[in-house]
């Protein structure tokens, strides 16, 4: 049983790794504000979680503590990167796209409203 | 769904702070149990207004049978959105196509829309750039459709049928 | 501490290269906190680790509380891109 929690948690911590090397790698290559962020966000969220994860395993008196981070990351990580991208919006940081950009709509009734 | 009993909502909210003690102190020593009770609920008392709008109605065994489904499709998706990225990342073209779409969400209930949105953040390609009332409005990596129709059936479809049957 | 451990450290530390040139580069203030966001998670991930490499139980609380700092930082700098502060 030992044994196998082990090497269960080596591959998690393998798994997590790459994830988090991915998210960065994401960051650095894309090409604009909001893809960026998609990259990062995913991958480094599951990233750590599984990472965290395989600690756990590996270290079972701590599973339970390491469960709470994972669950704070899991909730955390998803609601800054959303508040992040509305920020950035109303700094007037276009999306780069070719297809549709339906919130311009919004951000601008917003800005008008404020001027008022 | 509205009416939720403060007494109910209190007893929730006692419950899942104890649970998140427990976590935390990981030992079932009696001294520890009991101050972990007496805190827990002064917190709840404190707090139960603002923390949560379900109370123990959540507890149903259907419900829990929903959530424990929710829960796997939502791993799901997360382990699907992390190979899709990697991909997208590590092609020396980045094949990507990106665009904000919107939809509109029958939910209602402030918490689910939280959920919802957080979902969709951590699903294939997608993520909710804001919330307006019950407009939805989401930055996708490969924009596919931009009908709201089919966007609805593409991003939200699978969790919304879920949380429908959880929170209304 | 044997060669597997090393190895992820090594991974893990080429993320946090790749982040911290992103975060130098900008170009806008939203990209860096994009890149520090990710920062933050990344040290999280490595404290939990290390304490395990070197058996301290403490290094847990000390990446809890790194986690819910990062997070109230994300989000007041956000606020502030917003104007709303």
């Amino acid at each position: 049983m030992e044994t196998v929690l082990l090497y269960l948690g080596y591959f998690f911590v393998s798994l997590g790794a790459a994830f988090l090397f991915l998210g960065a790698f994401g960051i650095f290559r894309m090409p604009d504000f909001y893809t960026r962020l998609q990259a990062g966000t995913k991958s480094s969220t599951l990233g750590a979680m599984s990472l965290i994860l395989g600690v756990g395993l590996m270290q079972p008196e701590w599973f339970f503590k390491t469960l709470i981070i994972i669950i704070f990351i899991a909730i955390s990580n998803p609601i800054s990167s959303h508040a992040l991208a509305r920020g950035a919006y109303k700094t007037h940081q276009k999306p780069l796209t070719d297809t549709i950009d339906a919130y311009e709509e919004v951000a601008e009734e917003n800005d008008n409203k404020k001027e008022e | 769904m509205e009416n939720v009993s403060n007494i109910s909502k209190l007893f929730y909210t006692w419950i899942i702070l104890f649970i998140v003690w427990l976590a935390f102190t990981s030992t079932l020593a009696i001294e520890e149990v009991i101050t972990g009770l007496i805190v827990s609920l002064i917190v709840a008392l404190l707090s139960f207004r603002f923390f949560t709008g379900t109370g123990l109605g959540i507890f149903a065994p259907k419900k829990i049978f929903y959530l424990t489904q929710y829960f796997f499709v939502f791993i799901g998706a997360l382990i699907k959105a992390n190979f899709h990225v990697a991909k997208i990342v590590l092609s020396p073209s980045l094949p990507i196509n990106p665009g904000i779409v919107e939809f509109e969400t029958k939910l209602k209930s402030d918490f689910a829309k939280m959920v919802l949105a957080n979902s969709i953040t951590l699903t294939p390609g997608t993520f909710t750039v804001d919330i307006v009332e019950n407009r939805f409005y989401i930055h996708w990596l490969e924009v596919e459709a931009t009908d709201e129709e089919s966007v609805y059936k593409e991003i939200a479809e699978g969790f919304e049928k879920i949380l429908l049957k959880i929170y209304e | 501490m044997n060669v597997f451990f090393i190895i992820i450290m090594g991974i893990i530390m080429l993320a946090g290269v790749f982040a911290v040139i992103r975060f130098v580069k900008g170009p806008t203030t939203a990209d860096r906190v994009v890149a520090l966001d990710n920062l933050s998670t990344i040290v999280v991930a490595t404290l939990i680790f290390m304490g395990f490499v070197f058996q301290r139980f403490i290094y847990i609380d000390v990446s809890l509380i790194y986690a819910v700092l990062g997070f109230i930082g994300v989000l007041t700098i956000a606020r502030y891109l917003e104007g709303g502060i």
